[in-house]
């Protein structure tokens, strides 16, 4: 594998130690653009530490890793102005209303003022915000926050995003609806790179790597992943396939 | 510098200050209530001194001594009838002063000897102590030129020296117009140092800055934007007790408003430097507090507020010399006292822009955009 114009991400024997702890241990993967790629994992594999030295706030501890053309290791400012962020811990301003809060975050990333209203309605109307936009956002619900927060990162309308478990303590309902919009945002061209613990959702992807301690346990798309793992049993789905990895 | 993400910045921390109604009556009413405590707390100027005698003489002549004392109305005397009694309300820091006049006192001055009383002074707390018994000389000093007058009505053919003392500044002496000035600038530091050593910490432990940390906002952008808040608030609120010292503590303000502002302006800038360069290096709220506080006591007591800086060793003096507060509390004042202009603080104003400039670079160069 070699970064080609395709790969809008490219990591190769990414690695990452804490002390003597390694989180991410010489993962290398590719995406490419438009493509929904997963992470999967249980709790501390290691999806969230690649999550950030893929935004460029984790500096790498070796391996080489590529976002939108641009170094992780020395180009990290650059990487900032072409993605969306949304962090597994909600992370927008609970003094701020919704509407503030995107107002702030789009003058972070200085989109002139002519296009905030255009913008701010947008996002609004996508992630059905309008009754609450003017409530104070840590009065919100999970669900309402885990929108809100969806909302804020695509403001700059960035060509790839990374969502860091964004489904995690969210309503089944609410789990699907997101689902649907991160389908709609992947088909306008939109490079989405999540993370997640659900083997349900993960079949939404288009291709997955399945994490375990740091270490790539399986790569594919999610029928190939189960084909494999699977042979014999026709029916089976993702968490069959996570179960016989692990076993 | 973008200066559209400096303003929204700006506006975020103005709202997230004010729209919470505890932390408004904060920012307002705290500087006041400090200023009006301290105001009144920090007084070298002795309206009281209470006194035991113990009066061994008991003539008209010892009455005399009494009345020279009580004449003045600083000194309140009660009167004791032993050594014992004298010592014990010594001891339990119950009389300041105690004085023994001894039984041969009436004769002794009678026949034109020197009599010696005894005065007892309590000297724990040693600068009030000294004062007292400055004091207690002076109306024995007037006592005995009354004395002399009364007991040799000659006329004196030796010339002698009078002083014509002139107090200039702070005619009365009024510890209050030294201390009040220096109060003023004490409190604006100290809560532009708290509010923004906690301004980035804030967002650590909230997790926004997670959010922050991964747009391409610029470090200098970042510390731009948490400076100009608090900065603005620190000069409302130095107006605010400035207005207050005037009218309420009477202090004369004799300088230039201006000039006060444009000190202000930049003694603010080392104070919310160091604020956000420990925010910058701490990892919790209780980290920037331990450390706000390991700064504020020598910056409190090297910066010649109560303790002189010319009486400190040479090396301790170098580090007054790098305090804010010091040049802060010249210029202060001077500009209030004195009504000095300008020209006479450019080595202070010098000296401020310097230090206020590194502790801000400081801030930017530390704050890291990367979470290891």
């Amino acid at each position: 594998m070699t970064p080609s114009g395709d790969n809008v991400i490219y990591a190769e024997n990414l690695t990452k130690t804490f002390g003597a702890f390694t989180a991410v241990d010489h993962i290398s993967f590719s995406v490419s653009r438009g493509e929904i790629f997963g992470f999967l994992g249980s709790n501390g594999s290691g999806k969230s530490t690649t999550i950030r030295m893929l935004c460029g706030i984790l500096m790498p501890t070796s391996g080489y890793g590529c976002v939108a053309g641009h170094d992780i290791a020395t180009e990290p400012e650059l990487i900032k102005k072409s993605i969306g962020y949304m962090s597994q811990k909600f992370s927008l301003y609970g003094e701020l209303t919704p509407y503030e809060n995107l107002r702030f975050f789009l003058g972070i990333y200085k989109v002139p003022a002519r296009q905030w209203e255009g913008r701010i309605r947008k996002a609004i109307e996508m992630t059905h915000l309008s009754e609450i936009k003017n409530r104070l956002t840590k009065d919100l619900s999970q669900g309402w926050k885990q929108r809100l927060a969806l909302a804020s990162s695509l403001l700059h309308e960035p060509e790839i995003l990374f969502l860091d478990e964004p489904t995690s303590g969210v309503d089944p309902v609410t789990r699907r609806h997101f689902w649907n919009f991160i389908g709609h945002l992947s088909r306008n061209g939109m490079t989405v790179f999540v993370t997640t613990h659900y083997m349900d959702e993960a079949r939404n992807c288009d291709r997955l790597v399945m994490l375990n301690k740091g270490k790539t346990v399986i790569s594919g798309s999610p029928s190939q992943i189960i084909g494999s793992t699977c042979p014999d049993r026709p029916n089976a789905d993702l968490n069959d396939a996570f179960i016989s990895i692990m076993s | 510098m973008s200066w559209l993400r400096i303003r929204e910045l700006i506006r975020k921390e103005f709202i997230q200050l004010f729209r919470d109604a505890k932390s408004r009556r904060v920012l307002i009413v705290a500087p006041i209530i400090q200023l009006l405590v301290f105001g009144y707390v920090v007084n070298y100027d002795i309206s009281k001194i209470s006194v035991a005698l113990l009066d061994h003489s008991r003539t008209p002549e010892s009455r005399e001594l009494t009345t020279a004392f009580t004449g003045n109305g600083i000194f309140y005397i009660k009167e004791v009838f032993n050594q014992n009694q004298m010592e014990k309300l010594l001891l339990e820091g119950r009389t300041d002063l105690g004085i023994i006049v001894p039984p041969d006192y009436a004769d002794t001055i009678r026949i034109g000897t020197t009599s010696e009383i005894q005065i007892i002074v309590d000297g724990t707390t040693s600068n009030m102590a000294s004062i007292r018994v400055s004091y207690a000389m002076q109306v024995l000093e007037r006592l005995n030129s009354m004395l002399l007058q009364e007991f040799y009505p000659l006329h004196l053919t030796y010339g002698k020296i009078d002083n014509r003392l002139r107090t200039w500044y702070n005619p009365n002496m009024d510890s209050r117009y030294y201390f009040v000035p220096g109060i003023v600038a004490f409190v604006v530091m100290l809560i532009s140092l708290l509010l923004t050593s906690i301004a980035i910490i804030k967002e650590k432990e909230a997790g926004t800055m997670e959010q922050l940390i991964v747009t391409p906002l610029a470090p200098v952008e970042f510390i731009t934007g948490k400076t100009i808040p608090y900065a603005i608030i620190s000069l409302v609120q130095m107006i605010a007790i400035t207005i207050f010292a005037i009218i309420w503590f009477r202090i004369p303000m004799n300088g230039s408003i201006a000039l006060l502002f444009f000190a202000t302006c930049i003694f603010l800038m080392s104070s919310l430097g160091l604020g956000l360069f420990i925010s910058t290096v701490s990892l919790t709220q209780q980290q920037a507090m331990m450390s706000t506080f390991f700064f504020i006591l020598p910056i409190f007591m090297l910066s010649g507020f109560v303790f002189p800086i010319a009486n400190m060793p040479v090396i301790v003096q170098w580090i007054a010399y790098l305090n804010p507060l010091t040049h802060f509390l010249i210029i202060l004042r001077g500009v209030f006292l004195r009504g000095a202009g300008i020209s006479v603080f450019w080595p202070q104003i010098t000296a401020l822009i310097i230090i206020g400039f590194l502790l801000l670079s400081g801030s930017v160069w530390r704050f890291k955009k990367r979470l290891d």
